[in-house]
C-alpha cells in the first residue's frame, strides 16, 4: 500500500509544479491582452484625466514582475485578492459561481455517466446489432451539432411547450428541487454533448478485451454473455473508461460557457468571459487557475483510480 | 416624428422661469394622457431581460455606462430633475429651479423625502451627490459637466450652483443618469451604498446576473412605481432574451434583434415597442488624417451610399434616415428642413474631382461592438460606393477591445451614440474642437464660436437659428458620416401596459419603465 501513497505523493508534486508553470503562463497571457482595466471600466466615456486617476487608484502602474509576485504569494495563502473592477473579494465572487458550475457539472455527470456506461456495455454486448448501430449513430449525430444548436432545439421542443423553463434563475430562495427542475435543459444539453465520447470509449475498451484469451476461456466455461462482460471484461476495461470519464468531467467544469450563455446560467464560464472583456485580470487569473486545478486534480484522480483498479499496475510499483 | 419635444410657443425665458409651473400636473402623470387609457393598476412582479450587465457593475454612479445599471439606478434613485415622456423637464428632488443670468442656478430641494434607510433628504445630500463628480480625484464619466462649475453650496432649502459662464441648458445636465441624489455623510456619498430615495428598495443584487427590488412603501411620488417587485435580469444573448420572453420567463426585453421582429409579431405572444429617438449609428473619419483632411473627400463619401438601404436592411425599418446630423428628431432644435443627401454617385465623383482625384481607396474598420450590424452596414456602403470610383475596404476587427484599439485610433471606423436630450450636450461632447470624445477630431472655428454663443443666447428664435447653422456645419463640413437614427426596439408581454407616450430620451422609457409602466 505504501507504493500507492508514494505514487499519489509524486503525482501531487508534479501537479503543483504543473500549476506553477500554468500560473506563469496565465500571468503572461493576461499581460498580452490589449487594453487595460481602467479603459474598459470607463468605456467609451474615458478621458485621459479620468483614466490616469483610475489607473493610479487600481495600482496598474506597478511593473509586471512585482504584480506577479504579489499575486502568487497571495494565492499561496489562499487569498486571490480583490477584483479590480468591483473591489469585492475574488473568493466571494468566484465562490458562488464555482458552486453553480459544479452543480451543473455533477448534474450532467449524474445523467451522462450511467447512461453512457450502460449504452456502451450494451452496445459492446450486442455488437453490430441494430441497437449498437442506432445508439452509435444517435450519439455521434448529437455530438456533431454545435452545443448551442442542441440547446435551441431542446428549448424549441421542451421549453416553448411549457415543460421546462428556458432559463435558470438562482436566488437565495431557490431550493435544490427547483434547481434540478430549472437546470434540467442545460444538464440535458451537456449530457447529449458528452455521452458519445464516453459511450464509444466504453464500447471500444470492452470489445477490445472480448478478443483476449481469458474471455474466450470464460465463454468456453459456458458463462452467459452478460456475465462475461460484467464479471470479466468491465473490471479490466475500467482504466480507459475512468480516464475518459475524468476528461469529460473536466470538460463539464471548464468548457460549458456556450451552454451557460444560452440558458443564462450564472456559472464560472460566463464570469470568466465577463472578466476578460472587462480586463479584470485578477479574476481571470483566479478562474484560469481553478480550471487548471480541476484538470490536474481530475487527471490525478483518474491515474490513481485506474492504478487501483488494475492489480498489475499496483504490483509493479 | 419630426415634432420637437418642446411646445412650440415656449421661449427660453419661460423654460427658465416657468418650469416650476409644470409641477403638480406634469409630475404625476403626463397631462395629455387620454382619459380612455386604463388607470394604472398596482401589483405584480415586473421582470425585465436586459442585454447588458457585467460582474464589474457597481453602485458608483460615476462609472455607470449601460442599460442595466441605468435602469437599476432609475428604480432605486431619484434625480434632481426628471425628463418627462414628452421631453419636458419636470421636478423630482428639485421642486423648482431658477436662474437670473443663466450662470447662477438655484435648485429648491423638496422637503419630506426620506431615503430607504430612513434618513431625511437634505440639501447637503444633494451637494455631496454632485461633488462626487467634481474635482481632480473624481473618476466620474460626467466630470466634464462640472468643469465650468465654480461653486456648489447650500442656502437654506436651496442648492446654489455657480458656473463660470451662462448655460441655459444646465438643468438638463442635472437630469443625467449619472447624477442620482444619494445620502451624504461629511459631504461625501458612499459609492458602494444601495441607498436612494426612489420607488424601489434593493433586496438583492448580483452584478452581471440579476437585481431584485421591492416597492418602497414610503415613496413620496403619487401615481408612480406600480409594481410590487422588480426583477432585472442580464440576458446577453439576443436569442436567449427572445426565448425568455416567449416562454414567459420575463415580461419585457430590450434590443430586439431586427431580424426577429416580424417573427415575434407573428407569434402574437408579445408586442413590439419601437421608439424613435436621438440614438444614431455613425462612421467617424479622422479629419487630421489624409485623405479625410479634404472636405471634398468627406462629402464624396457622404454621397456614395444609400441611406434608406441601410435603414431597411440593417434596422429592418425600425429607424429613420439621418443626414449626418447628430441632433435627432427628438431634439428641440432639430433641423428637419436641411438639404437631404441622396445616393448620388455622380455628385460623389464631382467632389472627388474637386479634391483632385479620380478614384479613392479607403479602409473602414468595423466590428459589431460598435453597433449590431456594423460590419454588414460597412459592406453595403462599400458595394454602393464602387459606382462612384470609391473602393471601401472593409476591415473586420474583433469586438474585444474595440473601443480601445480601433475607435479614435483608426482613421475611419464605426461608432454609435445614444443621443443627448440637449443639443449643446451632444455638440460639446463629440464635436467641439479638442473635446475628449470628439471621435472625428473635426475642428471648425465657426462652429466652436457658435456653440459658445448659443449657450447663453436668450432669444429662442436666434438660438434655434444658431443650432440649425451648427447642424448644417456638422452635416456638410463635419467628418462624421451619420446614416441613420436607430429606434429603441423593445418587446413587451401582452400583460404589460405603458402610458400612451413613451419617452424617446434613452431606452426603456428613459430607463423609467420600472416606475411608469404597470400590468394591465
Amino acid at each position: 500500500m505504501t507504493g500507492i501513497w508514494r505514487m499519489i505523493g509524486q503525482r501531487l508534486l508534479l501537479g503543483v509544479l504543473t500549476l506553477f508553470i500554468i500560473s506563469l503562463v496565465i500571468f503572461g497571457a493576461t499581460e498580452l491582452l490589449p487594453g487595460d482595466l481602467a479603459r474598459e471600466l470607463l468605456g467609451q466615456s474615458a478621458t485621459e484625466e479620468t483614466l490616469a486617476a483610475l489607473r493610479e487608484q487600481l495600482g496598474l502602474n506597478e511593473p509586471a514582475p512585482v504584480r506577479y509576485w504579489n499575486w502568487l504569494t497571495g494565492v499561496l495563502q489562499g487569498d486571490f485578492g480583490v477584483s479590480m473592477a468591483t473591489q469585492r473579494p475574488i473568493s466571494e465572487l468566484v465562490g458562488a459561481r464555482l458552486g453553480n458550475t459544479l452543480f451543473l457539472a455533477l448534474y450532467a455527470a449524474a445523467l451522462s455517466v450511467p447512461l453512457s456506461l450502460l449504452l456502451g456495455v450494451l452496445a459492446a454486448l450486442w455488437r453490430n446489432s441494430v441497437f449498437d448501430r442506432a445508439s452509435n449513430a444517435l450519439a455521434l449525430t448529437v455530438i456533431s451539432f454545435p452545443e448551442f444548436f442542441v440547446a435551441y432545439i431542446l428549448i424549441l421542443w421542451l421549453a416553448q411547450t411549457g415543460l421546462f423553463p428556458s432559463m435558470v434563475r438562482i436566488t437565495g430562495a431557490t431550493t435544490t428541487g427547483d434547481l434540478l427542475y430549472s437546470a434540467f435543459l442545460p444538464a440535458l444539453t451537456l449530457t447529449l454533448v458528452v455521452t458519445a465520447h464516453m459511450m464509444r470509449m466504453t464500447r471500444a475498451a470492452i470489445i477490445n478485451l472480448m478478443a483476449s484469451p481469458y474471455i474466450e476461456m470464460a465463454r468456453l466455461k459456458g458463462m452467459s454473455p452478460m456475465r462475461v462482460v460484467l464479471r470479466h471484461a468491465v473490471p479490466n476495461a475500467l482504466a480507459p473508461i475512468i480516464n475518459v470519464v475524468a476528461l469529460n468531467l473536466a470538460y463539464l467544469i471548464t468548457g460549458v460557457v456556450v451552454v451557460e450563455v444560452v440558458f443564462v446560467y450564472p456559472g464560472l464560464g460566463q464570469l470568466m468571459i465577463d472578466a476578460v472583456t472587462n480586463r479584470d485580470i485578477p479574476v481571470v487569473q483566479a478562474i484560469a487557475l481553478i480550471f487548471a486545478s480541476a484538470y490536474v486534480l481530475l487527471n490525478l484522480l483518474a491515474d490513481v483510480l485506474s492504478t487501483v483498479t488494475n492489480p498489475r499496475l499496483m504490483h509493479r510499483t | 416624428m419630426t415634432n420637437p419635444t418642446f411646445p412650440r410657443g415656449m421661449t427660453r425665458r419661460s423654460l427658465l422661469k416657468g418650469t416650476m409651473a409644470i409641477t403638480a400636473a406634469g409630475l404625476i402623470l403626463p397631462a395629455h394622457m387620454a382619459p380612455a387609457q386604463a388607470e394604472p393598476k398596482k401589483g405584480g412582479v415586473f421582470r425585465v431581460g436586459i442585454g447588458h450587465g457585467s460582474t464589474t457593475d457597481g453602485y458608483d454612479p460615476g462609472l455607470w455606462d449601460q442599460l442595466f445599471v441605468q435602469t437599476f439606478a432609475a428604480a432605486r434613485h431619484n434625480y434632481l430633475i426628471e425628463i418627462a415622456a414628452d421631453g419636458n423637464l419636470v421636478p423630482e428632488i428639485a421642486e423648482s429651479w431658477d436662474s437670473a443670468d443663466g450662470a447662477t442656478w438655484v435648485f429648491r430641494i423638496r422637503q419630506g423625502v426620506t431615503f430607504h434607510s430612513g434618513k431625511t433628504l437634505t440639501p447637503d445630500d444633494v451637494v455631496a451627490s454632485l461633488n462626487h463628480h467634481r474635482g481632480e480625484a473624481s473618476t466620474s464619466a460626467v466630470k466634464p459637466y462640472f468643469d465650468p462649475v465654480t461653486d456648489i453650496k447650500v442656502d437654506g432649502q436651496n442648492v446654489v450652483v455657480t458656473l463660470n459662464a451662462p448655460n441655459a441648458d444646465f438643468p438638463y445636465l442635472m437630469s443625467d443618469y449619472h447624477l442620482p441624489v444619494m445620502p451624504g455623510t461629511d459631504g461625501k456619498i458612499d459609492p458602494t451604498s444601495t441607498d436612494g430615495c426612489g420607488g424601489y428598495v434593493v433586496e438583492s443584487y448580483e452584478p452581471g446576473v440579476q437585481a431584485t427590488l421591492n416597492r418602497n412603501p414610503n415613496y413620496w411620488k403619487a401615481g408612480r412605481a406600480h409594481f410590487d417587485q422588480i426583477v432585472l435580469l442580464t440576458i446577453l444573448d439576443p436569442a436567449a432574451r427572445l426565448n425568455a420572453l416567449m416562454t414567459s420567463e420575463v415580461d419585457t426585453i430590450d434590443q430586439v434583434d431586427p431580424a426577429s421582429i416580424s417573427l415575434l409579431e407573428s407569434r402574437g405572444v408579445a408586442k413590439i415597442l419601437s421608439i424613435s429617438g436621438n440614438a444614431h449609428y455613425c462612421f467617424p473619419m479622422d479629419a487630421r488624417a489624409a485623405p479625410f483632411t479634404d472636405n471634398n473627400v468627406r462629402l464624396a463619401l457622404k454621397y456614395a451610399f444609400d441611406r434608406q438601404e441601410l435603414v431597411d436592411k440593417i434596422l429592418a425599418g425600425h429607424g429613420s434616415v439621418a443626414n449626418d446630423n447628430p441632433i435627432g428628431p427628438a431634439n428641440r432644435y432639430f433641423f428637419a428642413g436641411m438639404e437631404a443627401k441622396a445616393y448620388d454617385p455622380d455628385k460623389a465623383k464631382f467632389h472627388l474631382k474637386e479634391a483632385g482625384m479620380d478614384k479613392l481607396e479607403v479602409a473602414l474598420s468595423a466590428a459589431n461592438a460598435a453597433f449590431s450590424g456594423a460590419v454588414d452596414a460597412a459592406v453595403l456602403m462599400s458595394e454602393k460606393a464602387a459606382a462612384a470610383n470609391i473602393t471601401i475596404t472593409v476591415d473586420r476587427v474583433p469586438d474585444d477591445g474595440y473601443w480601445d484599439n480601433v475607435w479614435m485610433k483608426k482613421p475611419f471606423c464605426a461608432s454609435y451614440w445614444g443621443g443627448r436630450p440637449v443639443e449643446d450636450q451632444m455638440f460639446t461632447t463629440a464635436y467641439q474642437s479638442g473635446a475628449a470624445w470628439n471621435e472625428s477630431f473635426w475642428s471648425n472655428e465657426a462652429f466652436d464660436k457658435l456653440l459658445v454663443a448659443a449657450r447663453s443666447e436668450l432669444d429662442d428664435a436666434k438660438r434655434r437659428e444658431m443650432y440649425q447653422e451648427m447642424q448644417r456645419l456638422v452635416s456638410f463640413d463635419g467628418a462624421t458620416i451619420i446614416p441613420m437614427y436607430n429606434n429603441y426596439v423593445m418587446a413587451l408581454a401582452n400583460t404589460v401596459a405603458t402610458p400612451e407616450k413613451v419617452s424617446n430620451n434613452w431606452n426603456l422609457d428613459g430607463f423609467r419603465c420600472v416606475e411608469r409602466w404597470w400590468f394591465a
